[in-house]
């Protein structure tokens, strides 16, 4: 059951990522509205086999890479609603959809089966822990989408290439206000992630901070986003420089999410 | 019935003699009521802009009523009709219905997609509706017309983009700023299209102009203008911080402000972003002022390349709009065509009840010693004739009103038998406006 809405979600996410895709070319505003609405149905479905895979395995399906990358997925997707409802930007899909469908491709490459719980896991902390992160990593997602979508907006305005895209594509202020909207919900949400994660492992192993790859990633992507939120509140840091320490900040996040997970040994490690 | 068009635009007469033949809008009623007092002319509708003058009307004759009211603008205005004639255009039937709706819908437009024509021509009915001189067939079209109007601005893009340079600087500086509700202007130098790009800023919403110039007269006469903030040319650089759009157009020999000059006001801005035009020749502004990161700087050059952009768009869209009107033509057209069946066949029905009654009678009253029920009989007799004589053109009539070529019979028994059918709505007035 929980496999059939899988797939239909990855259809779902794949037609809307076609018809965003095609967005970016045409210029017919009845295709964004079909491809949100795919997205919205997706998430539905997305929804419904999260939930049910919950159910057949009794802990919150994040972990291993199968799920982790599907609940990434559905966070960002989740976010990605939100915002187009707020700022009305269906272009934004163009960039966000992509990837969610990307993370979900990635998703069906690993095996799915369900398997015991690592008893160190079977916690409440669980639930804070990587509720907070996923949340924090798809509003950054966000970020990453507006900034790259600042930076191509940016250089159409600089190189005075005013076509069909430039005339899509929303104000720069609107991009560096969702950059800035995005770091004020994903900083505090990373940070509240980090220290739970940390007493959660006083809990369980008896110590703070162990210095694990996923720890010391973290705190990196931590302090570039740190950085950022610090430039932007004192010296005024925005626009280009806000959005290319966005991307640095996506890509070091991306990283400390699944490079560190399928490359670097470590407690986090999904075994 | 028939709809008529007669008029006059930007594209058949100069501007001399279009405010010859307008009407003011004050003093419409005189003409409306003289326009429906003539013979030939059953409803009316005045539209009087300074681009077009034109009277939509409906007439039993074509050919007799746009004579007429070609002889009526002629006489209201004491032109000689010889010297008007060679401006005027005149439609009838569907030509005049494609006419109409394209006025509306701003095809017809000196500048296409503009927005005021709809306006214009709603307030001209709202006289027409209230002096009484647009009935049934006017009314119901005008509101056709304006809900095709409506369609072709939800359904095309034809109105969403700029085609003036004032306007493509505002477009512009929304791209880059966002909401203007909390920008500044600041206007450098007096040019006519700085004004008019500032008047627009103003009128999109921006909060405040700061006008300089070298002589501080004309910067104080500008700013009151715009009731705005006056600025000695000596003291720019210690208020060019607060302006966030900056209009330049000097005739300075030389660049008066440098990318260094900017690059402080930026860094005293918080690094909030700064949106340059340049109008002036010899430049105002260095060009490299754009290669900053937070300061976008454009000449008209590149904002007439937006409005030729926006134009090329809005043709393309034209097209899209041309046919949405030629949907609705057929719809109307075949409920203007439907509105007669009903009442020819009924006065086709009256009148040969009418000489049925009287040969009966003629009959009856010569008819001495007449069997008991041979009155009854001739009346059913007579009557049976007349339903089968009729049957067939009345089934004819009604298919026809729901094809297209219904006028041709419905004229065609007109003549033949001299009726005068009585206009009479059959059918629910769905207004939409």
């Amino acid at each position: 059951m929980s496999q059939i809405f899988f797939y239909c979600t990855l259809v779902l996410y794949g037609l809307a990522t076609a018809l965003y895709l095609g967005y970016l070319l045409r210029t017919t505003q009845g295709v964004a509205t079909w491809a949100s609405r795919l997205v919205a149905a997706g998430f539905v479905a997305h929804l419904l086999s999260t939930i049910h895979r919950f159910n057949s395995a009794g802990y919150l399906p994040i972990t291993n890479m199968h799920e982790s990358l599907s609940f990434f997925s559905l966070v960002i997707v989740g976010a990605f609603l939100l915002f187009v409802r707020k700022y009305k930007i269906a272009i934004l899909g163009s960039f966000v959809i992509p990837l969610a469908l990307l993370m979900i491709i990635g998703s069906s490459a690993f095996p799915s089966v369900i398997k015991e719980l690592n008893p160190a896991l079977k916690s409440g902390w669980l639930w804070v822990h990587t509720i907070m992160a996923f949340v924090s990593y798809a509003t950054f997602t966000i970020a990453f989408a507006a900034a790259v979508i600042y930076l191509i907006q940016q250089h159409f305005l600089k190189k005075k290439k005013f076509g069909a895209l430039f005339q899509k594509l929303p104000s720069l202020d609107t991009l560096d206000d969702i950059n800035y909207r995005c770091l004020t919900i994903g900083f505090p949400l990373l940070t509240v992630a980090i220290i739970s994660g940390a007493i959660w492992a006083e809990k369980a192993w008896g110590t703070y901070w162990s210095w694990d790859p996923k720890e010391t990633w973290s705190l990196i992507t931590w302090f570039i986003y740190a950085a950022l939120l610090h430039g932007r509140m004192t010296t005024g840091w925005r626009g280009k420089r806000a959005a290319l320490l966005s991307i640095a900040g996506f890509l070091i996040m991306l990283f400390t999410f699944i490079g560190v997970n399928m490359w670097l040994p470590g407690l986090h490690s999904y075994k | 019935m028939n709809i008529i068009v007669v008029g006059l635009s930007h594209k058949t007469a100069t501007v001399e003699i279009r405010e010859k033949v307008a009407f003011s809008p004050n003093l419409i009623e005189k003409p409306l009521h003289e326009l429906v007092a003539l013979d030939e002319i059953v409803e009316g509708v005045i539209v009087s802009t300074c681009n077009r003058v034109e009277i939509y009307a409906t007439t039993r004759d074509i050919a007799g009523g746009i004579a007429r009211i070609k002889r009526f603008l002629a006489e209201y205005h004491h032109i000689p009709l010889e010297s008007l004639e060679p401006h005027l255009y005149s439609y009838h039937s569907e030509a005049a219905i494609r006419h109409v709706f394209r006025v509306a819908s701003s095809l017809d437009s000196m500048v296409v997609g503009e927005p005021q024509i709809l306006g214009q021509i709603k307030t001209s009915y709202g006289y027409a509706a209230e002096y009484k001189s647009s009935g049934i067939i006017l009314n119901r079209f005008l509101h056709k017309a304006f809900s095709v109007a409506k369609r072709v601005r939800t359904e095309t893009k034809i109105a969403s983009s700029a085609v003036s340079v004032a306007f493509a600087a505002v477009e512009l500086a929304k791209k880059i700023l966002g909401s203007l509700s909390d920008k500044t202007v600041m206007l450098i130098g007096a040019g006519e299209m700085c004004e008019l790009a500032a008047k627009h800023f103003m009128n999109s919403g921006a909060r405040g102009v700061m006008v300089t110039n070298r002589t501080f007269e004309r910067a104080e006469r500008l700013a009151e203008e715009f009731s705005g903030e006056a600025v000695r040319f000596e003291e720019l650089f210690q208020h060019l911080h607060r302006a966030d759009i900056v209009l330049s157009s000097t005739g300075a020999p030389h660049v008066i402000i440098g990318p260094k000059d900017v690059e402080d006001v930026v860094k005293r801005r918080k690094f909030k972003p700064m949106f340059f035009i340049d109008i002036a020749v010899p430049r105002d502004i260095d060009p490299k002022v754009d290669d900053l990161e937070n300061a976008y700087l454009f000449t008209v050059d590149n904002l007439q390349e937006i409005v030729q952009a926006n134009l090329a768009q809005r043709s393309l869209e034209a097209e899209k709009a041309e046919e949405i009107i030629n949907q609705e033509i057929g719809q109307f057209f075949k409920w203007l065509a439907s509105l007669e069946v009903t009442p020819t066949i009924v006065a086709l029905r009256n009148h040969f009840d009418e000489i049925r009654r009287a040969e009966l009678e003629k009959t009856l009253s010569n008819w001495k010693d007449l069997p008991p029920d041979a009155e009854k009989r001739l009346e059913a007799l007579t009557m049976a004739m007349m339903n089968k004589l009729l049957h067939t053109p009345t089934t004819v009539l009604k298919k026809a009103g729901q094809g297209g070529r219904v006028d041709l019979y419905v004229d065609g028994l007109r003549q033949l038998f001299e009726l005068e059918a009585v206009l009479e709505e059959h059918e629910e007035l769905e207004l939409e406006v």
